[in-house]
């Protein structure tokens, strides 16, 4: 495991007057250029590690390495220049007035000189195709553009890591498909890291691994397929089975021809629609 | 009403007064404020009418537009004109009817008042007219800038600014949804007494006070996650580019400063 960029070693979080542990001995490593899907229900602890994770709190027990760096109060904002974090509301992360003014503003805090900048803010908005909104206001954009531009405020900053705080939660579902679709492009095209906190499993099916999470701890790891094939033990954990793996179940118990779960409709319907020419 | 009201609406045209530094606008606006109090006889106060109406033509913003905008104003023009024709009891009498008797110094006073006030309040107008608020907060946080020396926050109260304006529409926004929501739920904002009216405020008051404190909170978060620790070591974006269009405007204001203390009595 030496191509981990993030290593959680035996981390522990209560929050400030709970008895209960947020997080209760967590360990996990996170490897350089894959997709990692944290899932889990409300309270599981998922949003707790996002929090920990860009050092918005720091664990009450255990290390956190960060791209080799120790997470401490000295080297925050070292190891936020490695992470780049996207949250849940559009809104409330857009800072700038306008969406190039929005894409600076992380490089003026970072004292990047301006032609530098200017450079920087370009391409990284052609980078999530919104180029052309330079000038446009907030106000004017569709949530799944405002998060567009919150990625592209990321990329500006060039960290190793992009961490996604439920960021398709708040959207519609075309809103949802273009900010995921934006990230898998920008994940093949500059082998970043992406770790996605999400509770939809359908998000979570693109990844490749998922991390289960459950009452502060980690619960299962696994492919995505390792880990639909638990079905009936996630609804448990309060987590929804995505349509098309819901899907093929129901069709196996029919006594349809179905040999796996399939994680994406387009499988499902190809599996279907050749299945009985095979025969 | 609303929609028609100019004050702090920004008109995106072409124009010398549109391509202008903000620091040269605001630094403009504000001496001339100073220098319209001394102008104090016909000719002084036509040296500034001349100035400023130069002004709106050269800002391209249709005056027609302009007047449309502050016909709420002039109300308040008329009622300072009025006044000074009832209350100054200087020079000859003009003329008498009944109790109301208008003195000469007195439709002078009124005249030359409201011309004051309906000067400023154009020149304040072709500010904002021509400058976009975040303009107005850049330049304000370039000139402030000395103050920083005395510990003056100059670089928080911009970016306080700054996010104000940002936010507003999303909060106009958000206010509409509240209205809707409660309006489902049976508040009537729209009819009742005063003191009815006054009590339907509290259930759009306080859920909008919460969210904006939740959004405050998550914006600052956000903010820290992208490397924001106050104004040190920071670069601007946003690039103020004085040119010789302004030196020459701040010229031409300095002309009729000097026209002004050749001319008053």
């Amino acid at each position: 495991m030496t191509d981990a960029v993030v290593r959680i070693e035996n981390v522990s979080f209560k929050y400030d007057g709970q008895s209960d542990f947020a997080l209760n001995n967590v360990s996990l490593h996170i490897n350089d250029g894959e997709w990692l899907a944290i899932v889990g229900h409300n309270g599981s602890g998922k949003s707790t590690m996002a929090k920990l994770l860009n050092g918005l709190q720091t664990p009450s027990e255990g290390s956190i390495q960060i791209c080799g760096i120790e997470l401490t109060e000295e080297t925050v904002w070292d190891t936020r220049k490695q992470i780049g974090m996207v949250f849940q509301n559009p809104d409330n992360q857009f800072v700038g007035s306008t969406v190039q003014d929005d894409v600076a503003f992380g490089l003026e805090n970072n004292g990047v000189p301006r032609e530098e900048m200017v450079q920087r803010v370009k391409t990284s908005l052609e980078k999530v195709k919104m180029d052309k909104f330079l000038d446009q206001e907030p106000h004017h954009l569709s949530g799944g553009q405002k998060q567009r531009v919150a990625i592209a405020g990321v990329l500006a900053l060039r960290p190793k890591i992009i961490l996604l705080d439920e960021a398709t939660s708040m959207l519609d579902p075309r809103g949802r498909e273009e900010v995921l679709q934006t990230i898998r492009e920008l994940k093949e095209s500059n082998q970043m890291t992406v770790v996605s906190i999400t509770h939809d499993l359908e998000e979570a099916a693109k990844a490749d691994r998922i991390i289960v999470m459950n009452k502060g701890q980690l619960y299962r790891e696994g492919t995505p397929e390792e880990i639909f094939q638990m079905d009936e033990e996630l609804v448990e954990l309060g987590l929804d089975i995505p349509f098309p793996v819901k899907m093929s179940k129901l069709l196996k118990s029919k006594g349809i021809p179905i040999n796996k779960h399939y994680l994406t409709e387009e499988e499902l319907v190809a599996q279907l629609w050749t299945s009985h020419s095979n025969k | 009403m609303m929609e028609k009201m100019i004050i702090g609406r920004y008109i995106p045209v072409e124009s010398p007064l549109h391509r202008m530094d903000p620091r040269a606008k605001l630094m403009i606006v504000f001496l001339f404020v100073c220098i319209v109090f001394l102008a104090n006889n016909a000719i002084t106060y036509g040296i500034l009418a001349v100035y400023t109406f130069l002004m709106v033509f050269a800002s391209k913003v249709p005056f027609r537009y302009i007047m449309g905008g502050l016909k709420i104003v002039f109300w308040l023009i008329l009622f300072t004109m009025i006044l000074h024709l009832f209350l100054t009891k200087e020079g000859d009498i003009l003329f008498q009817w009944g109790w109301f008797t208008v003195y000469e110094g007195g439709l002078r006073q009124g005249i030359f008042i409201s011309m004051r006030f309906f000067l400023l309040i154009l020149m304040t107008s072709l500010l904002t007219l021509t400058t976009t608020p975040i303009e107005i907060t850049d330049g304000l946080e370039e000139l402030l800038g000395p103050l920083k020396k005395f510990k003056f926050p100059v670089h928080e109260l911009a970016l306080m600014m700054s996010i104000s304006l940002r936010f507003i529409p999303t909060l106009m926004d958000e206010t509409d949804k509240i209205m809707k929501a409660q309006t489902a739920r049976g508040v009537d904002f729209s009819g009742g007494t005063i003191k009815e009216r006054i009590n339907s405020i509290i259930p759009l008051l306080i859920p909008l006070f919460i969210s904006s404190f939740k959004r405050a909170e998550e914006l600052a978060v956000a903010m820290e996650a992208r490397g924001y620790r106050g104004g040190e070591g920071r670069t601007k974006y946003r690039l103020l580019q004085w040119s010789l269009l302004d030196t020459g405007m701040l010229i031409l204001l300095a002309l009729v400063t000097l026209l002004l203390a050749v001319f008053r009595m």
